[in-house]
């Protein structure tokens, strides 16, 4: 019969539209400044840079190697090494960034930096209201705009940062059992006659 | 530019029906069709010449969107172009990963373990799932139904872009894959998602079908229309749906057994009128045919390492040497050529994008309909410009 495929497919949208009704899991829009929808952990928006302890600019992890910049695909970040140097979190002396900008316009959430970091020093937030009047310094984002605090990543990414923690303590305390070793033979040669003043270890 | 000047020369051996002559006293009427007009799913414009509804030439013009993939891709790293492939096909950024995945593997001998080739596979027949659906969608809307049936690929495309994101981080730039193997492990409860999900598949399948099937409006607009013979798609080089549509058994995962395509059991739908029906049947069986490979890994997927540990996030040089990776992706043979000098950038780097080639025999498919067919055939054909014009 002429016309049945298309009272066919007006069953189809008759029994959406009643179900609308019926099921809450339909109505799926939400009235967005008001209500949110349930932050996805994984989701990536924009680096940060990850620091421990209350200070910011003592405890941030980046030891200013340049690897994130010379690997970003866009080229947004800006890096200037330090001249002097402060110690990282086993407490071995370190350069720090003088300067690092990331342009939030140019960015592309890629996550390329975040996986070439060999010092958990940047990270991906979740903030995605990024959005500001001013074109040129408000999207630029120097370091202290971008440092936050290790607990800050905690809240974001749960599972990912409490990997990230059990790996730097463990390597931190392999570090230090070096160190340790490190120093007992240094201790014992010295205890020996006529030893030779031995380097200590890292 | 007058038509005369466009004409281009007859290829001996083609049986294309080219060069329609206006009939006796009429005159021709030439229309730029685009690059902004809404049909054209991007910025991409289609010189018409028409001898009233009747269309004597058609000239597709790219290259509004081109961005330098190519050469941009030979300046920088091999791991910082994978964000950049995610930009070609933007519907499907998972099997552009993989393509790209693929050739650099070949290129750097590496091995992917079982579970990534799983995730693989899991994450290509969602993605392969979603783009025939909303697909489908586009080209109905195309057809003046605004609205409806594309919302309903939607409201199913938007439960696979969630499972997306909570895996990859985003819900359409993934960035996921990597040089042997995957970025990170999918959790059980992931899995247990992508199961739900699966589930639900098959009833919307059968709902879109019972929506748009039997529709006598859509036959009527699609039955006959924008025919694409065999010989000639295969000429031009078609791929994908649109040449399984003209009846050619040509699919990738069958021909390559690329990735672990091999332990699945699923068939390969054909065409035999090889008109825009036939590519809207085909796209919606093979759909279904996802669905069932979809379930097959689900069920099979096991435990164990996600990435070949031979492969280096950092100061990776594969040797000297050159490949070429090719899927099937949603749209057709995507393809990744690359040439390495032993250096850390490729020397070169060349994507062989279905939608540029498939584009490429619109003019053929589009003589002697008429012009409101032209937006049909068009979105028949499932482009995405930004992989045309890359």
């Amino acid at each position: 019969m002429l016309g049945e495929g298309i009272l066919k497919g007006l069953a189809e949208t008759a029994k959406n539209f009643a179900g609308s009704y019926v099921s809450k899991e339909r109505l799926t829009t939400v009235q967005y400044p008001e209500e949110r929808v349930k932050p996805i952990e994984a989701t990536r928006v924009f680096p940060f840079l990850v620091f421990d302890g209350a200070d910011w600019e003592a405890g941030l992890r980046c030891v200013a190697c340049q690897i994130c910049e010379k690997e970003c695909p866009p080229k947004c970040i800006y890096i200037e090494k330090s001249q002097d140097k402060k110690p990282d979190y086993v407490g071995k002396q370190q350069f720090y960034p003088a300067r690092f900008d990331i342009d939030v316009s140019v960015c592309m959430s890629c996550q390329i930096c975040v996986e070439v970091c060999p010092f958990e020093a940047i990270k991906m937030d979740t903030e995605f209201e990024l959005a500001t009047d001013d074109r040129f310094g408000g999207l630029l984002q120097d370091r202290g705009q971008l440092a936050k605090s290790n607990e800050y990543y905690h809240r974001i990414h749960p599972t990912e940062a409490t990997e990230v923690d059990a790996r730097l303590a463990e390597e931190k305390a392999k570090l230090e059992a070096k160190a340790k070793a490190a120093a007992e033979a240094a201790a014992a040669k010295a205890a020996a006659p006529a030893a030779k003043p031995a380097g200590g270890g890292e | 530019m007058s038509v005369a000047e466009t004409k281009t020369e007859k290829v001996e051996g083609w049986n294309r029906p080219h060069e329609l002559e206006p009939e006796e006293g009429n005159d021709l009427l030439e229309v730029a069709m685009g690059p902004h007009h809404p049909s054209t799913h991007g910025v991409f414009r289609m010189d018409v010449a028409l001898d009233g509804e009747r269309i004597v030439r058609l000239k597709p013009v790219f290259g509004y969107l081109h961005r330098n993939h190519e050469k941009l891709g030979e300046g920088q790293t091999y791991l910082a172009s994978m964000p950049y492939t995610d930009r070609l096909d933007y519907f499907c950024s998972l099997t552009n990963n993989w393509a790209y995945a693929l050739a650099v593997e070949k290129l750097a001998g590496l091995q992917v373990p079982e579970r990534a080739e799983y995730l693989r596979v899991i994450l290509a027949e969602l993605t392969r799932v979603q783009n025939h659906a909303s697909s489908v969608g586009f080209l109905i809307q195309d057809m003046g139904a605004s609205g409806t049936p594309l919302m309903y690929a939607f409201k199913e495309r938007e439960k696979i872009l969630d499972l997306f994101e909570e895996l990859t981080g985003s819900r359409m730039m993934c960035n996921y894959m990597r040089f042997g193997g995957c970025r990170v492990d999918a959790s059980p409860a992931w899995l247990d998602g992508v199961q739900k999900v699966v589930a639900g598949l098959p009833a919307f399948a059968d709902e879109y079908e019972a929506l748009l099937r039997t529709n006598e409006i859509l036959m009527a607009r699609t039955q006959g229309v924008g025919v694409l013979p065999p010989e000639l798609a295969v000429n031009a080089g078609a791929t994908g749906p649109l040449l399984r549509a003209s009846g050619v058994n040509y699919d990738i995962r069958k021909v390559d057994h690329y990735g672990i395509y091999d332990r699945f059991n699923f068939r390969v739908p054909l065409g035999d009128h090889w008109d825009v029906y036939d590519r809207f049947m085909v796209r919606l069986l093979e759909l279904r045919e996802s669905i069932k490979i979809l379930e097959q890994a689900l069920k099979d997927i096991p435990q164990g390492p996600i990435m070949d540990p031979k492969s280096k996030i950092r100061g990776f040089r594969p040797k000297a040497g050159e490949a070429y990776g090719r899927i099937e992706a949603p749209k057709g043979e995507l393809g990744f050529y690359l040439i390495s000098d032993g250096g850390p950038n490729p020397y070169r780097y060349r994507v062989r994008p279905p939608s540029f080639v498939n584009l490429t025999i619109l003019e053929d498919m589009c003589l002697g309909q008429n012009v409101a067919d032209v937006v049909l055939i068009l979105g028949s054909v499932d482009i995405v410009l930004g992989e045309v014009d890359r």
